[in-house]
Protein backbone atom coordinates (compact mmCIF):
# COMPACT_ATOMS: atom_id res chain seq x y z
CA UNK A 1 0.00 0.00 0.00
CA UNK A 2 1.81 2.98 -1.02
CA UNK A 3 1.30 6.99 -0.94
CA UNK A 4 -0.86 7.31 -4.17
CA UNK A 5 -2.83 4.39 -3.12
CA UNK A 6 -4.13 6.27 0.07
CA UNK A 7 -4.29 9.12 -1.41
CA UNK A 8 -6.85 7.74 -4.08
CA UNK A 9 -9.21 6.87 -1.56
CA UNK A 10 -8.56 9.09 1.24
CA UNK A 11 -12.02 11.41 1.11
CA UNK A 12 -13.52 7.38 1.09
CA UNK A 13 -11.08 5.98 4.33
CA UNK A 14 -11.37 9.31 6.02
CA UNK A 15 -15.50 8.50 5.90
CA UNK A 16 -15.37 4.94 7.23
CA UNK A 17 -12.75 5.52 10.42
CA UNK A 18 -14.92 9.03 11.15
CA UNK A 19 -18.55 6.28 10.81
CA UNK A 20 -16.64 3.67 13.12
CA UNK A 21 -15.38 6.09 15.25
CA UNK A 22 -18.95 7.91 15.51
CA UNK A 23 -20.44 4.69 16.15
CA UNK A 24 -17.92 4.71 20.17
CA UNK A 25 -18.78 8.21 20.59
CA UNK A 26 -22.42 8.15 19.97
CA UNK A 27 -22.07 5.63 22.92
CA UNK A 28 -21.27 8.38 25.30
CA UNK A 29 -24.06 10.85 23.98
CA UNK A 30 -26.97 10.28 26.46
CA UNK A 31 -30.53 8.97 25.01
CA UNK A 32 -32.35 12.47 23.74
CA UNK A 33 -29.27 14.44 22.74
CA UNK A 34 -28.58 12.57 19.83
CA UNK A 35 -28.78 15.51 18.04
CA UNK A 36 -24.89 16.06 18.59
CA UNK A 37 -24.36 12.46 16.34
CA UNK A 38 -26.29 13.97 13.98
CA UNK A 39 -23.81 17.51 13.73
CA UNK A 40 -20.93 14.86 14.44
CA UNK A 41 -21.69 12.85 10.86
CA UNK A 42 -22.52 16.17 8.69
CA UNK A 43 -19.18 17.06 9.98
CA UNK A 44 -17.34 14.26 8.68
CA UNK A 45 -19.57 14.29 5.58
CA UNK A 46 -18.37 17.67 5.44
CA UNK A 47 -14.82 16.73 5.76
CA UNK A 48 -15.86 14.17 2.80
CA UNK A 49 -16.70 16.82 0.32
CA UNK A 50 -13.73 18.92 1.47
CA UNK A 51 -11.60 16.55 0.74
CA UNK A 52 -13.20 15.28 -2.32
CA UNK A 53 -13.57 18.94 -4.10
CA UNK A 54 -9.32 18.95 -3.16
CA UNK A 55 -8.28 15.67 -5.12
CA UNK A 56 -7.03 17.76 -8.28
CA UNK A 57 -4.22 15.95 -9.61
CA UNK A 58 -4.20 13.70 -12.25
CA UNK A 59 -6.23 10.30 -12.53
CA UNK A 60 -5.17 6.61 -11.95
CA UNK A 61 -6.05 3.36 -10.91
CA UNK A 62 -4.62 2.25 -7.18
CA UNK A 63 -4.68 -0.86 -4.92
CA UNK A 64 -3.61 -3.22 -7.78
CA UNK A 65 -6.23 -1.36 -10.51
CA UNK A 66 -9.11 -2.04 -8.10
CA UNK A 67 -10.50 1.18 -7.74
CA UNK A 68 -9.73 4.09 -9.97
CA UNK A 69 -9.77 8.15 -9.30
CA UNK A 70 -10.74 10.34 -12.24
CA UNK A 71 -12.68 13.33 -13.01
CA UNK A 72 -16.27 11.45 -12.84
CA UNK A 73 -15.34 9.42 -9.37
CA UNK A 74 -14.81 13.15 -7.97
CA UNK A 75 -17.97 14.50 -9.75
CA UNK A 76 -20.17 11.58 -8.55
CA UNK A 77 -18.40 11.08 -4.58
CA UNK A 78 -18.70 15.54 -4.20
CA UNK A 79 -22.61 14.54 -5.52
CA UNK A 80 -22.84 11.47 -2.93
CA UNK A 81 -21.42 13.53 0.17
CA UNK A 82 -23.82 16.49 -0.77
CA UNK A 83 -26.47 13.79 -0.93
CA UNK A 84 -25.40 12.40 2.39
CA UNK A 85 -25.40 15.65 3.85
CA UNK A 86 -29.01 16.36 3.21
CA UNK A 87 -29.93 13.28 4.14
CA UNK A 88 -28.72 14.16 7.61
CA UNK A 89 -30.19 17.53 7.50
CA UNK A 90 -33.91 16.12 7.14
CA UNK A 91 -33.46 13.50 9.32
CA UNK A 92 -32.50 15.78 12.15
CA UNK A 93 -35.74 17.11 12.82
CA UNK A 94 -38.08 14.29 11.69
CA UNK A 95 -36.32 11.27 13.55
CA UNK A 96 -36.94 13.29 16.82
CA UNK A 97 -40.53 14.69 16.05
CA UNK A 98 -41.60 10.46 14.78
CA UNK A 99 -39.73 8.99 18.02
CA UNK A 100 -37.04 6.72 16.81
CA UNK A 101 -34.14 9.21 17.39
CA UNK A 102 -31.14 6.83 18.01
CA UNK A 103 -27.59 7.38 16.79
CA UNK A 104 -26.80 4.65 15.01
CA UNK A 105 -29.21 6.37 12.16
CA UNK A 106 -26.42 8.40 10.96
CA UNK A 107 -23.75 5.75 11.37
CA UNK A 108 -25.75 3.88 9.12
CA UNK A 109 -26.36 6.78 6.56
CA UNK A 110 -22.68 7.30 6.83
CA UNK A 111 -21.58 3.64 6.01
CA UNK A 112 -23.77 3.65 3.16
CA UNK A 113 -21.90 6.54 1.35
CA UNK A 114 -18.99 4.97 1.77
CA UNK A 115 -20.74 2.35 -0.31
CA UNK A 116 -22.21 4.34 -3.04
CA UNK A 117 -18.39 7.02 -2.75
CA UNK A 118 -16.35 3.29 -3.42
CA UNK A 119 -19.16 2.24 -5.96
CA UNK A 120 -18.24 5.31 -8.12
CA UNK A 121 -14.67 4.81 -8.05
CA UNK A 122 -14.43 0.71 -8.38
CA UNK A 123 -12.15 -0.13 -11.20
CA UNK A 124 -13.25 -4.42 -10.67
CA UNK A 125 -16.30 -6.07 -10.78
CA UNK A 126 -15.37 -7.63 -7.24
CA UNK A 127 -15.06 -4.29 -5.83
CA UNK A 128 -18.35 -3.14 -7.65
CA UNK A 129 -19.87 -6.66 -5.77
CA UNK A 130 -18.33 -4.74 -2.68
CA UNK A 131 -19.40 -1.65 -2.67
CA UNK A 132 -22.96 -2.93 -3.90
CA UNK A 133 -23.45 -4.51 -0.30
CA UNK A 134 -22.00 -1.73 1.27
CA UNK A 135 -24.71 0.33 0.34
CA UNK A 136 -27.60 -2.05 0.49
CA UNK A 137 -27.45 -3.44 4.03
CA UNK A 138 -27.19 -0.11 5.82
CA UNK A 139 -30.48 0.92 3.53
CA UNK A 140 -32.27 -2.38 4.62
CA UNK A 141 -31.59 -1.36 8.37
CA UNK A 142 -32.85 2.34 7.76
CA UNK A 143 -35.90 0.91 5.87
CA UNK A 144 -37.03 -0.82 8.47
CA UNK A 145 -35.48 2.17 11.55
CA UNK A 146 -38.93 3.26 12.38
CA UNK A 147 -39.43 -0.33 14.02
CA UNK A 148 -41.82 -1.33 15.48
CA UNK A 149 -44.08 0.40 12.87
CA UNK A 150 -45.49 -2.34 10.90
CA UNK A 151 -45.29 -0.59 7.45
CA UNK A 152 -41.57 0.49 8.33
CA UNK A 153 -40.50 -3.35 9.31
CA UNK A 154 -42.57 -4.84 6.11
CA UNK A 155 -40.55 -1.98 4.07
CA UNK A 156 -36.99 -3.14 5.92
CA UNK A 157 -37.88 -7.32 4.85
CA UNK A 158 -39.61 -6.41 1.24
CA UNK A 159 -36.14 -4.25 0.08
CA UNK A 160 -33.97 -7.11 2.11
CA UNK A 161 -35.49 -9.73 -0.14
CA UNK A 162 -35.70 -8.05 -3.18
CA UNK A 163 -32.03 -6.38 -2.67
CA UNK A 164 -30.43 -9.71 -1.89
CA UNK A 165 -32.14 -11.48 -4.88
CA UNK A 166 -31.07 -8.49 -7.22
CA UNK A 167 -27.25 -9.16 -5.61
CA UNK A 168 -27.67 -12.53 -7.08
CA UNK A 169 -28.21 -12.02 -10.60
CA UNK A 170 -25.29 -9.24 -10.17
CA UNK A 171 -22.74 -11.70 -8.65
CA UNK A 172 -23.76 -14.52 -11.07
CA UNK A 173 -23.20 -12.56 -13.97
CA UNK A 174 -19.86 -10.81 -12.86
CA UNK A 175 -18.65 -14.85 -12.18
CA UNK A 176 -19.93 -15.19 -16.26
CA UNK A 177 -18.08 -12.28 -17.30
CA UNK A 178 -14.99 -13.66 -15.27
CA UNK A 179 -15.59 -17.04 -16.49
CA UNK A 180 -15.75 -15.28 -20.13
CA UNK A 181 -12.77 -13.38 -20.03
CA UNK A 182 -10.45 -14.72 -17.00
CA UNK A 183 -10.21 -11.56 -15.06
CA UNK A 184 -12.02 -9.36 -13.05
CA UNK A 185 -10.97 -5.60 -14.04
CA UNK A 186 -12.61 -3.36 -16.27
CA UNK A 187 -9.66 -2.87 -18.42
CA UNK A 188 -9.01 -6.80 -18.49
CA UNK A 189 -12.44 -7.22 -19.81
CA UNK A 190 -12.15 -4.68 -22.13
CA UNK A 191 -8.57 -6.10 -23.44
CA UNK A 192 -10.58 -9.61 -23.62
CA UNK A 193 -13.19 -8.16 -25.29
CA UNK A 194 -11.86 -6.72 -27.98
CA UNK A 195 -10.09 -9.96 -28.91
CA UNK A 196 -13.52 -11.12 -29.76
CA UNK A 197 -12.84 -14.53 -27.96
CA UNK A 198 -15.32 -13.53 -25.31
CA UNK A 199 -18.57 -14.58 -27.12
CA UNK A 200 -22.05 -15.56 -25.75
CA UNK A 201 -20.97 -15.80 -22.16
CA UNK A 202 -19.88 -12.30 -21.77
CA UNK A 203 -22.49 -10.93 -22.91
CA UNK A 204 -24.88 -13.08 -20.76
CA UNK A 205 -23.04 -12.20 -17.99
CA UNK A 206 -23.88 -8.60 -18.92
CA UNK A 207 -27.03 -9.03 -19.14
CA UNK A 208 -27.56 -10.38 -15.75
CA UNK A 209 -25.92 -7.80 -14.00
CA UNK A 210 -27.67 -5.02 -15.79
CA UNK A 211 -30.92 -7.03 -14.44
CA UNK A 212 -29.34 -6.34 -11.03
CA UNK A 213 -28.91 -3.37 -11.09
CA UNK A 214 -32.16 -2.61 -12.34
CA UNK A 215 -33.93 -3.65 -9.22
CA UNK A 216 -31.60 -1.51 -7.61
CA UNK A 217 -32.12 1.52 -9.54
CA UNK A 218 -35.97 0.59 -10.05
CA UNK A 219 -36.22 -0.06 -13.63
CA UNK A 220 -39.50 -1.71 -15.22
CA UNK A 221 -40.26 -4.45 -14.88
CA UNK A 222 -37.89 -4.83 -11.82
CA UNK A 223 -39.51 -1.67 -10.18
CA UNK A 224 -42.52 -3.63 -8.04
CA UNK A 225 -40.56 -3.13 -4.60
CA UNK A 226 -40.37 0.54 -5.11
CA UNK A 227 -43.85 1.83 -3.94
CA UNK A 228 -43.99 -0.17 -1.15
CA UNK A 229 -40.44 0.89 -0.25
CA UNK A 230 -40.85 4.29 -0.43
CA UNK A 231 -43.88 4.59 1.49
CA UNK A 232 -43.41 2.14 4.49
CA UNK A 233 -40.05 3.34 5.11
CA UNK A 234 -39.55 6.74 7.05
CA UNK A 235 -39.76 9.69 4.72
CA UNK A 236 -36.25 11.23 5.85
CA UNK A 237 -34.54 7.61 4.66
CA UNK A 238 -36.92 7.02 1.93
CA UNK A 239 -35.70 10.96 0.64
CA UNK A 240 -31.63 9.76 1.13
CA UNK A 241 -32.40 6.11 -0.46
CA UNK A 242 -33.92 7.55 -4.06
CA UNK A 243 -31.50 9.59 -4.25
CA UNK A 244 -28.50 7.94 -3.35
CA UNK A 245 -29.29 4.31 -4.30
CA UNK A 246 -30.21 5.81 -7.79
CA UNK A 247 -26.41 7.75 -8.31
CA UNK A 248 -24.50 4.93 -7.01
CA UNK A 249 -26.47 2.25 -9.33
CA UNK A 250 -26.10 4.27 -12.29
CA UNK A 251 -22.51 5.62 -11.65
CA UNK A 252 -21.69 1.96 -11.53
CA UNK A 253 -23.82 1.22 -14.74
CA UNK A 254 -22.06 3.89 -16.71
CA UNK A 255 -18.54 2.56 -15.52
CA UNK A 256 -18.85 -0.94 -16.49
CA UNK A 257 -21.31 -0.52 -19.60
CA UNK A 258 -19.99 2.52 -21.11
CA UNK A 259 -16.48 1.33 -20.44
CA UNK A 260 -16.35 -2.81 -20.58
CA UNK A 261 -18.93 -3.62 -22.19
CA UNK A 262 -18.79 -0.90 -25.08
CA UNK A 263 -17.69 -4.19 -27.51
CA UNK A 264 -21.64 -5.65 -26.74
CA UNK A 265 -23.54 -2.58 -27.71
CA UNK A 266 -24.60 -4.67 -31.25
CA UNK A 267 -26.66 -6.77 -28.63
CA UNK A 268 -27.67 -4.69 -25.88
CA UNK A 269 -28.95 -1.58 -26.97
CA UNK A 270 -32.47 -2.91 -28.20
CA UNK A 271 -32.57 -4.36 -24.63
CA UNK A 272 -31.69 -0.74 -22.98
CA UNK A 273 -33.73 1.12 -25.52
CA UNK A 274 -36.77 -0.89 -24.61
CA UNK A 275 -35.76 -0.93 -20.92
CA UNK A 276 -35.47 2.65 -20.73
CA UNK A 277 -38.92 3.95 -22.84
CA UNK A 278 -41.13 0.98 -20.64
CA UNK A 279 -39.53 2.28 -17.72
CA UNK A 280 -40.79 5.85 -18.69
CA UNK A 281 -44.56 4.45 -19.84
CA UNK A 282 -45.15 2.47 -17.08
CA UNK A 283 -44.08 4.74 -14.00
CA UNK A 284 -46.12 7.95 -15.43
CA UNK A 285 -49.11 5.61 -16.12
CA UNK A 286 -49.00 4.43 -12.64
CA UNK A 287 -48.05 7.58 -10.75
CA UNK A 288 -51.74 9.07 -12.48
CA UNK A 289 -53.28 7.12 -10.68
CA UNK A 290 -52.02 7.24 -6.75
CA UNK A 291 -53.41 9.89 -3.89
CA UNK A 292 -50.54 9.13 -1.45
CA UNK A 293 -48.09 11.79 -1.94
CA UNK A 294 -44.84 9.08 -0.76
CA UNK A 295 -46.51 6.42 -3.42
CA UNK A 296 -46.39 9.10 -6.06
CA UNK A 297 -42.67 9.89 -5.57
CA UNK A 298 -42.10 6.37 -5.93
CA UNK A 299 -43.82 5.87 -9.29
CA UNK A 300 -42.02 9.50 -9.96
CA UNK A 301 -38.59 8.00 -9.45
CA UNK A 302 -39.58 5.16 -11.65
CA UNK A 303 -40.13 7.24 -14.59
CA UNK A 304 -37.01 9.22 -13.95
CA UNK A 305 -35.18 6.09 -13.75
CA UNK A 306 -36.50 5.41 -17.10
CA UNK A 307 -35.23 9.35 -18.16
CA UNK A 308 -31.71 8.43 -16.62
CA UNK A 309 -31.22 4.75 -18.63
CA UNK A 310 -31.77 6.79 -21.70
CA UNK A 311 -27.97 8.25 -21.10
CA UNK A 312 -26.75 4.45 -20.99
CA UNK A 313 -28.47 3.77 -24.82
CA UNK A 314 -26.08 5.00 -26.68
CA UNK A 315 -23.56 3.53 -24.78
CA UNK A 316 -21.84 1.76 -28.04
CA UNK A 317 -21.02 4.70 -30.10
CA UNK A 318 -18.16 6.34 -28.87
CA UNK A 319 -18.47 9.85 -30.21
CA UNK A 320 -21.97 10.27 -28.33
CA UNK A 321 -20.74 8.21 -25.49
CA UNK A 322 -19.03 11.35 -23.82
CA UNK A 323 -22.52 13.82 -24.42
CA UNK A 324 -24.69 11.35 -22.96
CA UNK A 325 -22.63 10.36 -19.78
CA UNK A 326 -21.93 13.69 -19.13
CA UNK A 327 -26.22 14.39 -19.83
CA UNK A 328 -26.46 11.13 -17.49
CA UNK A 329 -24.98 12.75 -14.32
CA UNK A 330 -26.01 16.38 -14.89
CA UNK A 331 -29.45 14.83 -15.20
CA UNK A 332 -28.59 13.28 -11.67
CA UNK A 333 -27.87 16.55 -10.03
CA UNK A 334 -30.78 17.86 -11.32
CA UNK A 335 -33.05 14.79 -9.84
CA UNK A 336 -31.08 15.02 -6.70
CA UNK A 337 -31.82 18.13 -5.64
CA UNK A 338 -35.56 18.22 -7.06
CA UNK A 339 -35.85 14.62 -4.99
CA UNK A 340 -34.95 16.02 -1.92
CA UNK A 341 -36.79 19.57 -1.89
CA UNK A 342 -39.81 17.75 -2.87
CA UNK A 343 -39.30 14.92 -0.28
CA UNK A 344 -38.62 17.80 2.54
CA UNK A 345 -41.87 19.33 1.74
CA UNK A 346 -43.37 16.31 2.09
CA UNK A 347 -41.85 15.62 5.66
CA UNK A 348 -42.71 19.29 6.55
CA UNK A 349 -46.42 18.59 6.35
CA UNK A 350 -46.27 14.84 7.62
CA UNK A 351 -47.48 13.90 10.77
CA UNK A 352 -47.30 11.17 13.40
CA UNK A 353 -49.11 7.56 12.88
CA UNK A 354 -48.47 8.98 8.30
CA UNK A 355 -51.01 11.12 8.89
CA UNK A 356 -50.68 14.05 6.81
CA UNK A 357 -49.48 12.65 3.24
CA UNK A 358 -52.91 12.08 1.09
CA UNK A 359 -52.95 14.96 -1.64
CA UNK A 360 -55.73 15.99 -0.16
CA UNK A 361 -53.73 17.16 3.25
CA UNK A 362 -51.69 19.09 0.37
CA UNK A 363 -55.49 21.61 0.05
CA UNK A 364 -55.01 25.46 1.21
CA UNK A 365 -51.21 25.14 1.18
CA UNK A 366 -51.04 27.96 -1.61
CA UNK A 367 -52.67 30.85 1.06
CA UNK A 368 -51.80 29.70 4.25
CA UNK A 369 -48.23 28.40 3.29
CA UNK A 370 -47.08 30.86 0.68
CA UNK A 371 -43.35 29.99 0.45
CA UNK A 372 -43.70 26.45 0.93
CA UNK A 373 -46.21 25.86 -1.59
CA UNK A 374 -43.64 27.87 -3.95
CA UNK A 375 -40.92 25.79 -3.03
CA UNK A 376 -43.18 22.61 -3.79
CA UNK A 377 -44.29 24.49 -6.75
CA UNK A 378 -40.74 25.07 -7.92
CA UNK A 379 -40.04 21.23 -6.93
CA UNK A 380 -43.36 19.55 -9.12
CA UNK A 381 -42.49 21.65 -12.32
CA UNK A 382 -38.68 20.45 -11.98
CA UNK A 383 -39.78 17.04 -12.16
CA UNK A 384 -42.19 17.39 -15.42
CA UNK A 385 -39.63 19.24 -16.76
CA UNK A 386 -40.86 22.64 -17.21
CA UNK A 387 -39.23 26.18 -17.65
CA UNK A 388 -37.78 27.43 -15.59
CA UNK A 389 -36.09 24.40 -14.03
CA UNK A 390 -33.04 21.98 -13.89
CA UNK A 391 -35.37 19.32 -14.74
CA UNK A 392 -35.87 21.10 -17.86
CA UNK A 393 -32.17 21.46 -18.56
CA UNK A 394 -31.50 18.12 -17.42
CA UNK A 395 -33.84 16.59 -20.02
CA UNK A 396 -33.24 18.64 -22.79
CA UNK A 397 -29.10 17.82 -22.53
CA UNK A 398 -30.23 14.06 -22.30
CA UNK A 399 -32.64 14.60 -25.12
CA UNK A 400 -30.18 16.24 -27.52
CA UNK A 401 -27.62 13.39 -26.83
CA UNK A 402 -30.28 10.63 -27.36
CA UNK A 403 -30.83 12.57 -30.60
CA UNK A 404 -27.30 12.72 -31.12
CA UNK A 405 -27.15 8.90 -31.40
CA UNK A 406 -29.63 8.92 -33.50
CA UNK A 407 -32.57 7.45 -31.54
CA UNK A 408 -35.30 9.86 -32.29
CA UNK A 409 -37.69 7.22 -31.21
CA UNK A 410 -37.06 7.17 -27.86
CA UNK A 411 -36.48 10.85 -27.45
CA UNK A 412 -40.37 11.64 -28.90
CA UNK A 413 -41.39 8.68 -25.87
CA UNK A 414 -39.14 11.07 -23.60
CA UNK A 415 -41.19 13.93 -24.63
CA UNK A 416 -44.71 12.08 -24.68
CA UNK A 417 -44.37 10.82 -21.25
CA UNK A 418 -42.81 14.42 -19.67
CA UNK A 419 -46.53 15.47 -21.06
CA UNK A 420 -48.28 12.56 -19.34
CA UNK A 421 -46.57 13.47 -16.06
CA UNK A 422 -47.82 17.20 -16.08
CA UNK A 423 -51.29 15.70 -15.14
CA UNK A 424 -50.12 14.29 -12.19
CA UNK A 425 -47.63 17.00 -11.14
CA UNK A 426 -49.66 19.44 -11.29
CA UNK A 427 -52.79 17.83 -9.85
CA UNK A 428 -50.35 18.68 -6.72
CA UNK A 429 -49.51 22.28 -7.47
CA UNK A 430 -53.46 22.74 -8.07
CA UNK A 431 -54.57 21.53 -5.35
CA UNK A 432 -52.56 23.23 -2.89
CA UNK A 433 -53.70 26.46 -4.63
CA UNK A 434 -57.42 25.92 -6.03
CA UNK A 435 -58.79 23.87 -2.76
CA UNK A 436 -59.43 25.30 0.28
CA UNK A 437 -58.03 23.55 3.73
CA UNK A 438 -56.33 23.81 6.76
CA UNK A 439 -53.02 22.15 6.89
CA UNK A 440 -50.32 22.26 9.31
CA UNK A 441 -46.86 22.40 8.90
CA UNK A 442 -43.15 21.96 10.95
CA UNK A 443 -41.12 24.45 11.02
CA UNK A 444 -37.50 22.96 11.59
CA UNK A 445 -34.43 25.21 10.90
CA UNK A 446 -32.50 22.22 8.86
CA UNK A 447 -36.03 21.31 7.16
CA UNK A 448 -36.59 24.74 6.00
CA UNK A 449 -33.03 25.13 4.83
CA UNK A 450 -33.34 22.35 2.89
CA UNK A 451 -36.24 23.07 1.16
CA UNK A 452 -35.38 26.67 0.53
CA UNK A 453 -32.10 26.02 -0.70
CA UNK A 454 -33.09 23.54 -3.06
CA UNK A 455 -35.97 25.25 -4.86
CA UNK A 456 -33.22 28.41 -5.35
CA UNK A 457 -30.32 26.14 -6.49
CA UNK A 458 -33.22 23.92 -8.83
CA UNK A 459 -34.50 28.05 -10.29
CA UNK A 460 -30.89 29.54 -10.30
CA UNK A 461 -29.02 26.95 -11.50
CA UNK A 462 -31.35 26.74 -14.54
CA UNK A 463 -30.76 29.93 -15.41
CA UNK A 464 -26.72 29.42 -16.02
CA UNK A 465 -26.42 25.84 -16.19
CA UNK A 466 -23.60 26.15 -18.44
CA UNK A 467 -20.83 25.90 -15.46
CA UNK A 468 -22.15 23.19 -14.17
CA UNK A 469 -22.53 20.79 -17.29
CA UNK A 470 -19.14 21.77 -18.47
CA UNK A 471 -17.62 20.74 -15.19
CA UNK A 472 -19.91 17.63 -15.64
CA UNK A 473 -18.31 17.24 -19.38
CA UNK A 474 -14.81 17.77 -18.24
CA UNK A 475 -15.27 15.12 -15.25
CA UNK A 476 -16.22 12.29 -17.79
CA UNK A 477 -13.82 12.58 -20.23
CA UNK A 478 -11.31 11.46 -17.91
CA UNK A 479 -13.41 8.44 -17.46
CA UNK A 480 -12.48 7.39 -21.44
CA UNK B 1 -10.47 -34.67 -15.69
CA UNK B 2 -14.29 -34.12 -15.15
CA UNK B 3 -15.58 -31.20 -18.21
CA UNK B 4 -15.57 -27.93 -16.85
CA UNK B 5 -19.29 -27.54 -18.63
CA UNK B 6 -20.69 -30.63 -15.82
CA UNK B 7 -19.52 -27.58 -13.29
CA UNK B 8 -21.63 -24.51 -15.16
CA UNK B 9 -24.37 -27.03 -15.27
CA UNK B 10 -24.53 -27.93 -11.77
CA UNK B 11 -23.94 -24.47 -11.20
CA UNK B 12 -26.89 -22.85 -13.40
CA UNK B 13 -29.30 -26.04 -11.94
CA UNK B 14 -28.13 -24.88 -8.18
CA UNK B 15 -29.09 -20.98 -9.62
CA UNK B 16 -32.41 -22.02 -11.29
CA UNK B 17 -33.39 -23.81 -8.48
CA UNK B 18 -33.08 -20.74 -5.62
CA UNK B 19 -34.44 -18.60 -7.84
CA UNK B 20 -37.77 -21.17 -7.99
CA UNK B 21 -37.56 -20.99 -4.45
CA UNK B 22 -37.34 -17.58 -4.24
CA UNK B 23 -40.25 -16.84 -6.73
CA UNK B 24 -42.59 -20.02 -5.38
CA UNK B 25 -42.39 -19.95 -1.85
CA UNK B 26 -44.59 -18.14 0.57
CA UNK B 27 -42.14 -17.93 3.85
CA UNK B 28 -39.55 -15.30 4.02
CA UNK B 29 -37.12 -17.72 5.50
CA UNK B 30 -37.37 -19.82 2.73
CA UNK B 31 -37.33 -16.90 0.68
CA UNK B 32 -33.78 -16.45 1.99
CA UNK B 33 -32.96 -20.18 1.62
CA UNK B 34 -33.29 -19.48 -1.74
CA UNK B 35 -31.56 -16.56 -1.99
CA UNK B 36 -28.49 -18.36 -0.66
CA UNK B 37 -28.77 -21.33 -2.88
CA UNK B 38 -28.10 -18.51 -5.81
CA UNK B 39 -25.22 -17.06 -4.57
CA UNK B 40 -23.81 -20.65 -3.51
CA UNK B 41 -23.86 -21.70 -7.32
CA UNK B 42 -21.84 -18.77 -7.61
CA UNK B 43 -19.34 -19.73 -6.22
CA UNK B 44 -19.55 -23.12 -7.47
CA UNK B 45 -18.98 -21.19 -11.35
CA UNK B 46 -15.81 -19.00 -9.61
CA UNK B 47 -14.23 -21.68 -8.54
CA UNK B 48 -14.83 -24.06 -11.37
CA UNK B 49 -13.57 -21.00 -13.72
CA UNK B 50 -10.09 -20.56 -11.63
CA UNK B 51 -9.65 -23.96 -11.63
CA UNK B 52 -9.96 -24.41 -15.52
CA UNK B 53 -8.71 -21.03 -16.31
CA UNK B 54 -5.58 -18.94 -14.92
CA UNK B 55 -4.11 -20.86 -11.92
CA UNK B 56 -1.85 -18.05 -10.94
CA UNK B 57 -4.22 -15.76 -10.63
CA UNK B 58 -6.14 -16.15 -7.66
CA UNK B 59 -9.10 -13.26 -8.57
CA UNK B 60 -11.40 -16.31 -8.23
CA UNK B 61 -10.85 -17.81 -5.03
CA UNK B 62 -10.82 -14.79 -3.39
CA UNK B 63 -13.52 -13.32 -4.62
CA UNK B 64 -15.70 -16.82 -3.66
CA UNK B 65 -14.37 -15.72 0.02
CA UNK B 66 -15.63 -12.32 -0.88
CA UNK B 67 -18.72 -13.58 -1.62
CA UNK B 68 -19.91 -16.20 1.23
CA UNK B 69 -18.41 -13.11 3.23
CA UNK B 70 -20.58 -10.83 2.22
CA UNK B 71 -23.89 -13.11 2.22
CA UNK B 72 -23.45 -14.11 6.03
CA UNK B 73 -23.41 -10.60 6.61
CA UNK B 74 -26.48 -9.83 4.62
CA UNK B 75 -28.33 -12.70 6.31
CA UNK B 76 -27.45 -11.62 9.49
CA UNK B 77 -29.54 -8.13 8.76
CA UNK B 78 -32.19 -10.62 7.20
CA UNK B 79 -33.06 -12.70 9.36
CA UNK B 80 -33.66 -9.83 12.35
CA UNK B 81 -35.56 -8.10 9.99
CA UNK B 82 -37.42 -11.63 9.90
CA UNK B 83 -37.63 -11.98 13.60
CA UNK B 84 -38.73 -8.11 14.05
CA UNK B 85 -41.45 -8.67 11.83
CA UNK B 86 -42.11 -12.18 13.37
CA UNK B 87 -42.50 -10.91 17.53
CA UNK B 88 -45.56 -8.08 16.09
CA UNK B 89 -47.36 -10.04 13.56
CA UNK B 90 -46.91 -13.83 14.36
CA UNK B 91 -46.18 -14.99 11.31
CA UNK B 92 -43.42 -14.70 8.11
CA UNK B 93 -45.75 -15.65 5.23
CA UNK B 94 -45.00 -13.25 2.88
CA UNK B 95 -48.61 -13.13 1.75
CA UNK B 96 -50.08 -12.38 5.08
CA UNK B 97 -47.48 -9.63 5.62
CA UNK B 98 -49.52 -7.01 3.30
CA UNK B 99 -49.90 -3.68 4.87
CA UNK B 100 -48.86 -1.96 2.10
CA UNK B 101 -50.04 -3.05 -1.65
CA UNK B 102 -47.21 -5.14 -3.20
Amino acid sequence: MTQADLYTLLPLIVLVIWACALLLVDLLIPRGRKGITAFLAALGLALTLGLTLAQVSAAGTAFQGMVVLDGFARFVNALLALTGLLGVGLAYGYVRRMGIERGEYYTLLLFSVAGMMLMAQAADLIVVFLALELLSIPLYILAAFARPKETSEEAGLKYFLLGAFATGFVVYGIALTFGATGTTSLSGIIAAASNGDAGLLLTIGAALILVGFGFKVAVVPFHMWTPDVYQGAPSAVTAFMAAGAKIAGFAALLRVFGLAFSSLSADLTAILWTLSALTMIVGNILAIAQTNIKRLLAYSSIAHAGYILMAFVPFGNAEVLPVSVAAGVFYLVAYTLTNFGAWAVVIALEKAEGRGLDLDDYAGLGRKYPALAAAMTVFMLSLTGVPPTLGLVGKFYLFRAVIAGGFYGLAVIGVLTSLISAYYYLRVVVIMYMREGEPERVSEPWLNLTWAASALAVVLISLVPAPLFAWASQAVFALF
Amino acid sequence: MIPLSWYLILSAALFSLGLFGVLARKNAVAILLGIELMLNAVNVNLVAFWRYGNLTSIAGQVFAIIVFAVSAAEVAVGLALVISVYRRRKTIVADEIDMLKW
